[in-house]
């Protein structure tokens, strides 16, 4: 049995919560099993799980919840019906509850994989490490596993027909970390989920240019993100940071424009898909990781890349 | 307050990547190693400021060999108090975390510092291991925490937002970054950090449940392909007929 956490952040799954399902179904098959999703709290739509792969989905009713009663509740889930894998999502969340539920487990641990294990000998799953520079390839030998999913590190796929939800008979504890507020961020599509990125630098001279960047964002239907310099001066906001020491991402493509390419920032977006570099410094270190690139002032380029993406959505 | 910094020892951000033994270990020739960033910079300072602002003692821990000890210095040399290492090679973040919980269990703790993840794995996982080992709460990639007598409130960026949250002590803590703002030792801080105890302790028994079996590099990205800035309409057509990413 594979058990994957369908994580649902204020009652909506998530696409990297479909994606943790379709990997989990991929791999019960795999190794000749069924797979179950599990959904804590009040869930929009959770039986819809059985159409990316789950076998039957299981709900924990519950309103208060931390990282702490979460992990106790996905693995005496496990334990209950016998998971040999549990599958969850390499997110602000997994990251909170990965290494609990692997202690209380006994599991070995490995976060944020990028394909499916390995079966020939043993169980062999592949993640990438030092930012993106190499994989490594982790044998897993205790009988419970608890892997997390880099988010579009596998195309969604419809598996199957949504199930009837069943609550299964496992408390979820009091939860110590309170949650005072959450400060949304306004619209747009969030970072880690988009298949789309653009991206800017310092090249762009100041916030008040930042329209050139978010009109090619959405004539594209493109997330936004930004370098480290921006967001230290507070031209946009932190959470678009990618970085070494912002956010990971690995979208399809990856747009950037004005940024110089530090090791740090490669760090960030070094497993997209697809990289354009658009630069007026035929030097700048960015070009030599990307696919396709442009010098050029980007006030000149960057309106007419919108202008052509316009005309072929035409 | 009785403060634990966990702190890892990492290549250099920009070392030079490469492996030994048919691909099945790090090669560590040539590489400078440095402490964790997210460590040293976020964790370890944050909880040197909470000791500055209500007393206590700070406690940098390590799990690594003696070759770790320069590392460990330097956080004395920035202003723990005293240091631990427990004598092991770190073979993964199951073992790493076993070790710090052994440790700490039963010395009364009032937070544990450590970075969100280390720079060379980037697993994250040690973090919320150590808190469920020792049963204490747990806010991960922290950039922002006041203290306000034995409560203390956090700011987090999570998928789409910004979250505030609220604990009390004790709890463990992960540490992204803009928690703190790093420190640059001073000569009076390295002369000091000489004096101070660096204990080494057993590694207690443990059998590992997952290790890394091979190595490998991605493959070479391709020769970039330089598009004429004023040919546009080739780039969105390169991007959808020939990356077949739009």
């Amino acid at each position: 049995m594979i058990l994957i956490y369908a994580e649902s952040p204020e009652g909506q799954l998530k696409k990297v919560a479909l994606e943790a399902v379709t990997y989990g179904a991929k791999l019960a098959k795999a190794m000749g099993t069924t797979c179950a999703a599990l959904t804590i709290g009040n869930v929009n739509d959770a039986g819809s799980l059985g159409k990316y792969g789950a076998d039957k989905v299981y709900n924990i009713p519950g309103d208060s919840v931390d990282n702490q009663n979460i992990a106790r509740a996905v693995a005496d889930a496990a334990e209950k019906l016998d998971a040999e894998v549990v599958v969850m999502s390499f997110t602000t969340t997994g990251k909170s509850i990965q290494g609990r539920v692997a202690a209380r487990l006994k599991a070995g641990a490995v976060s944020g994989v990028s394909a499916l294990p390995d079966l020939t000998d043993g169980f062999v799953v592949r993640r990438p490490v030092f930012s993106g520079k190499a994989f490594a390839d982790y044998k897993i030998t205790s009988a419970h596993k608890v892997l997390s999913l880099m988010g579009n590190a596998i195309p969604l796929e419809v598996l199957g027909e949504p199930v009837a939800v069943e609550s299964i008979d496992v408390p979820l504890v009091s939860c110590k970390v309170r949650k005072l507020s959450v400060e949304k961020q306004a619209g747009g599509i969030p970072l880690p989920e988009a298949e789309l990125v653009v991206s800017g630098g310092r090249g762009f001279k100041g916030p008040e240019n930042w329209h050139i960047l978010l009109e090619l964002a959405e004539a594209l239907g493109a997330a936004t993100a930004c370098s480290r310099p921006v967001a230290d001066m507070d031209w946009r906001p932190h959470h678009e940071h990618v970085g070494q020491t912002g956010l990971a991402i690995r979208p399809n493509l990856y747009i950037a424009i004005g940024i110089s390419g530090a090791i740090q920032h490669l760090a960030g977006v070094n497993n997209s898909k697809t990289i354009v570099v658009i630069n007026k410094d035929p030097e700048a270190p960015f070009f030599k990781a990307a696919d396709y690139g442009v010098v050029g002032d980007l006030f000149e380029v960057v309106p007419k890349l919108t202008e052509a993406v316009k005309k072929f959505k035409a | 307050m009785k403060l634990l910094v966990c702190i890892s020892q990492t290549p250099d951000t920009t070392a030079n990547i490469s492996f030994k033994d048919n691909d099945t270990a790090f090669n560590p020739d040539g590489v400078q190693f440095i402490m964790n960033p997210y460590d040293e910079w976020y964790a370890l300072v944050r909880a040197l400021e909470l000791k500055e602002a209500v007393g206590g003692t700070v406690t940098v821990l390590n799990v690594g060999p003696s070759t770790n000890d320069a590392v460990i210095r330097k956080g004395l040399a920035i202003g723990a108090d005293d240091a631990v290492r427990i004598d092991a090679e770190a073979v993964s973040a199951d073992f790493v975390a076993f070790q710090i919980a052994e440790y700490a269990k039963d010395k009364g703790y009032d937070a544990i510092f450590m970075g969100k993840e280390t720079i060379d794995f980037n697993g994250a996982i040690v973090p919320s291991m150590v808190a469920e080992y020792l049963d204490l709460p747990f806010v991960s990639q922290a950039q922002h925490m006041d203290v306000e007598g034995n409560t203390a409130t956090l700011k987090r960026d999570i998928e789409g937002g910004v979250e505030v949250l609220s604990v009390d002590f004790p709890f463990v803590i992960s540490a992204a970054k803009d928690l703190a703002e790093q420190r640059i030792p001073s000569m009076k801080g390295i002369m000091m950090s000489r004096r101070k105890p660096l204990n080494v302790v057993p590694a207690v028994d443990f059998v590992n449940p997952v290790e890394v079996v091979h190595f490998a590099k991605p493959p070479a990205k391709s020769e970039v392909k330089m598009i004429d800035p004023d040919n546009m309409d080739e780039l969105v057509n390169l991007l959808h007929n020939e990356a077949k990413v739009i």
